[in-house]
């Protein structure tokens, strides 16, 4: 029998003709029909989803069935008559969510998602004002404050985002439901701190959780009393990540690009300095592309105990992953440190001499679409006797509440630059922050410096997308030069997988731990399950660049000074010392 | 919790066999920690990782199964487990005097193993012997129509057995 193309059903007495295997709930949104649920998450085009039909918030009545149905676990079938919004269906919801209540702190006046809470916002849409029952508290849920994620259990829902997110986006498998019935809690690896798991850091459980039960550390009240301590210097640097998504906390359009109210914002907070993390980031390309050409000619010459592919390495929460999950692997990353870290690097060596500026004086602070690099500036190998190169790091979502808390009409600010001289970008460091940006910004200048000649077209294409895994072959003179990109550290782990089998046939590999690279990171506002803000995200990246004056690191004069003057050359001792990192074995046994 | 012990090598060698011998499927997890405690006696943490490892699932899964049912446990259980039924038919024919009979000659508490490791106390609900209530089980034995008073002397012979 001939499948149906089609099937036609009404909800809410319109017709709606869906593709067969869709839910009521997608069947709805067709309409606009945006039924409340708060388990369910499917960034469409990415591997973030969570289907477990564990909140029963999204219940609708369907004409012939005696039960109400839930819409996100329910196909469409022919002649389906749908009631989203029925007396019945309303008290149900209801009480539904009065249950959800019933043991949920209701310390909502300071809770840290106060204002962007799903369940807060569905309360006030269902018109609850008084709580009918009163639960019992359990005491065996934990809590825990990393240097990057605070966890507060009592506030959890039970929605199993965060596990879905760490156990099938992530493949890092720390996060899982344990005990039962009214003892349940999600949980790390044997009732343990994350501290003392594999946890990567990458935060997308923080990223996806409807409530205040996973949140970042915040490290704003930190950041005001330096600023305001005269006998500091403290300078800013912004990821690339942060521009295309920090207008959306002030009710601009998703994809707003934000770069010179960015840099207004940050002086007007009193950072004494306001440079920008996309310097580094061309700076990383000098770095890690002579690196990827190092290994080329060194392949290419015969050696044969030259590592291949060569992966990058200014994800840290692929890093982690890597440290944990794949020891025996250690020598095949690049050495390049993240561009945040070179930046701190050169901050508190390069410049803070050229200033005259003691070491202990300076406070360089990152702002980042990460949680992790909250734990990246905690690594030992980034400090100076004790002193770390970058000394904390604040995500986008603490500097928007920076931003409102000092009274800064954000929409309305003028456009500023940056300082000098690490302040200047390409447009190869402004795609840093999207999957692939990485490998498009090296490719452009290992494409240069290997050929010897101009690039016909700066756009690699190829390399762009939101697919999970993405390959391309460039050429080069002759030579074809296979990459390889990768975005979520499931799609990381089948690649990392390969490579130990032997069978990984690439000569560059790009990893970003976050769903569309930093643009989907965890601190960045949150998206609320909308692959509508990612997209608008990614669109913002390559505008940006697309109206740079220079597209390529190599051509930032401003690095090219930094080269002159004070490292020599990339790879080169100086930049051996103050760029480049090493790795350790955390697996755990 | 339990302190973690090394676990013997030999004690390794029988846990990955368990796992060879289910096919190291995932699906087989519940199988595998079933022979892994009537092996063992319990499920340490240690345990649990290589089980993990073998099926190639994460730890957390594991410890997360272990937890939900209350007959897996990670205490160190005695060489003979005691379970007392609680279930209906047992509990109105006075399974609880029992219970407290056994707490008195032992000293423990229910989840608790005494210190010379003989015997450990559980509670459970029904294992399908009605007919015999009140029911006590010691290892596989099933003692039926038991009284207070005869307790100590069947502990006394499991002691000595």
């Amino acid at each position: 029998m001939e499948q149906a193309k089609t099937i036609q059903l009404t909800i809410d007495r319109h017709a709606v003709e869906v593709a067969p295997g869709t839910t009521l709930l997608e069947a709805a949104r067709t309409i606009g029909i945006n039924i409340p649920t708060l388990c369910h998450i499917d960034l469409k085009g990415t591997c973030v989803q969570n289907k477990p039909a564990s909140c029963r918030l999204c219940v609708v009545e369907v004409e012939g069935r005696r039960n109400l149905a839930p819409a996100c676990a329910t196909n469409c079938t022919p002649g389906m008559v749908v009631h989203t919004n029925s007396a019945r269906v309303i008290r149900a919801r209801k009480t539904v969510a009065e249950l959800i209540l019933s043991d949920h702190p209701n310390d909502c006046l300071t809770c840290p998602k106060c204002s962007d809470c799903e369940l807060q916002r569905l309360v006030m849409r269902l018109n609850i004002r008084q709580m009918p029952f009163n639960g019992g508290e359990q005491s065996q849920r934990k809590n825990e404050l990393t240097v990057a994620i605070k966890r507060n259990m009592d506030k959890c829902i039970y929605c199993r985002r965060c596990e879905s997110i760490c156990n099938n986006v992530q493949s890092v498998g720390v996060l899982s439901a344990i005990r039962r019935g009214f003892d349940t809690t999600i949980a790390p690896t044997f009732d343990k701190m994350f501290t003392d798991t594999n946890c990567t850091y990458c935060g997308q459980c923080v990223a996806v959780c409807p409530v205040g039960a996973l949140t970042e550390r915040d490290y704003t009240d930190q950041l005001l009393d330096d600023i305001t301590n005269p006998d500091k210097v403290v300078i800013a640097q912004p990821a690339p990540a942060v521009r295309y998504a920090l207008g959306e906390e002030f009710g601009m359009t998703p994809g707003t690009i934000v770069t010179g109210k960015l840099a207004t914002a940050l002086r007007d907070l009193g950072f004494d300095y306001v440079f920008d993390t996309d310097f580094a980031a061309d700076l990383t390309i000098m770095e890690e592309g002579a690196e990827i050409l190092d290994r080329l000619q060194k392949f290419l010459g015969g050696d044969k105990t030259v590592k291949l592919p060569i992966t990058t390495s200014c994800c840290p929460a692929w890093v982690n992953f890597y440290e944990h999950e794949f020891p025996d692997l250690l020598d095949y990353p690049s050495t390049a440190k993240s561009p945040a870290q070179m930046f701190g690097a050169i901050a508190k060596t390069y410049w803070a001499e050229k200033m005259g500026i003691p070491r202990e004086k300076l406070v360089v602070v990152s702002i980042m679409p990460c949680l992790a690099k909250k734990y990246e500036c905690g690594r030992e190998e980034f400090k100076v006797d004790g002193n770390p190169d970058v000394d904390y790091s604040i995500s986008t979502r603490e500097l928007a509440r920076l931003i409102k808390r000092a009274n800064i009409n954000f929409p309305n600010l003028p456009d500023g630059d940056f300082d000098s001289p690490l302040g200047e970008s390409s447009g190869a460091g402004a795609i840093f922050g999207v999957t692939g940006g990485v490998m498009e910004a090296a490719l452009r200048t290992v494409y240069e410096v290997y050929t010897g000649k101009t690039l016909p077209r700066i756009n690699f294409e190829q390399v762009r997308g939101l697919d999970g895994i993405r390959e391309a072959t460039i050429d080069l003179n002759g030579f074809e030069l296979k990459v390889c990109v990768a975005h979520t550290l499931s799609n990381a782990r089948i690649l990392m997988d390969k490579l130990r089998r032997g069978e990984l046939n690439y000569h560059v590999v790009e990893v970003m731990a976050c769903p569309g690279g930093c643009i989907g990171g965890a601190g960045q506002p949150y998206h609320h399950g909308n692959i509508d803000i990612l997209q608008a995200r990614f669109n913002a990246v390559y505008a940006e660049d697309e109206g740079k004056p220079i597209r390529k690191s190599h051509e930032n004069p401003d690095i090219k000074r930094l080269y002159d003057e004070f490292l020599g050359k990339p790879l080169g001792e100086k930049s051996h010392h103050l760029l480049h990192t090493h790795y350790h074995d955390k697996s755990i046994h | 919790m339990a302190k973690e012990i090394k676990l013997q090598c030999n004690v390794v060698e029988q846990i990955e066999a368990i796992c060879d011998k289910h096919g190291n499927k995932p699906g087989e997890l519940i199988n595998i920690l079933h022979e892994a405690q009537s092996l063992h006696g319990y499920l340490p943490e240690e345990m649990q990782r290589i089980i993990a490892r073998k099926l190639g699932i994460p730890a957390s899964k594991v410890y997360g199964v272990v937890t939900f049912y209350s007959f897996f446990t990670m205490t160190p259980k005695g060489k003979h487990p005691i379970s007392v039924c609680l279930g209906t038919a047992c509990y109105v024919r006075g399974s609880e005097p029992l219970l407290e009979e056994i707490k008195r000659i032992l000293n423990i508490e229910v989840g608790e193993t005494t210190p010379d490791g003989k015997f450990s106390l559980d509670c459970l609900r029904c294992v399908g012997a009605c007919g015999l209530a009140p029911v006590v089980m010691i290892g596989e034995q099933v003692y039926g129509r038991l009284q207070p008073q005869e307790i100590r002397k069947i502990l006394e012979d499991v002691a000595a057995s």
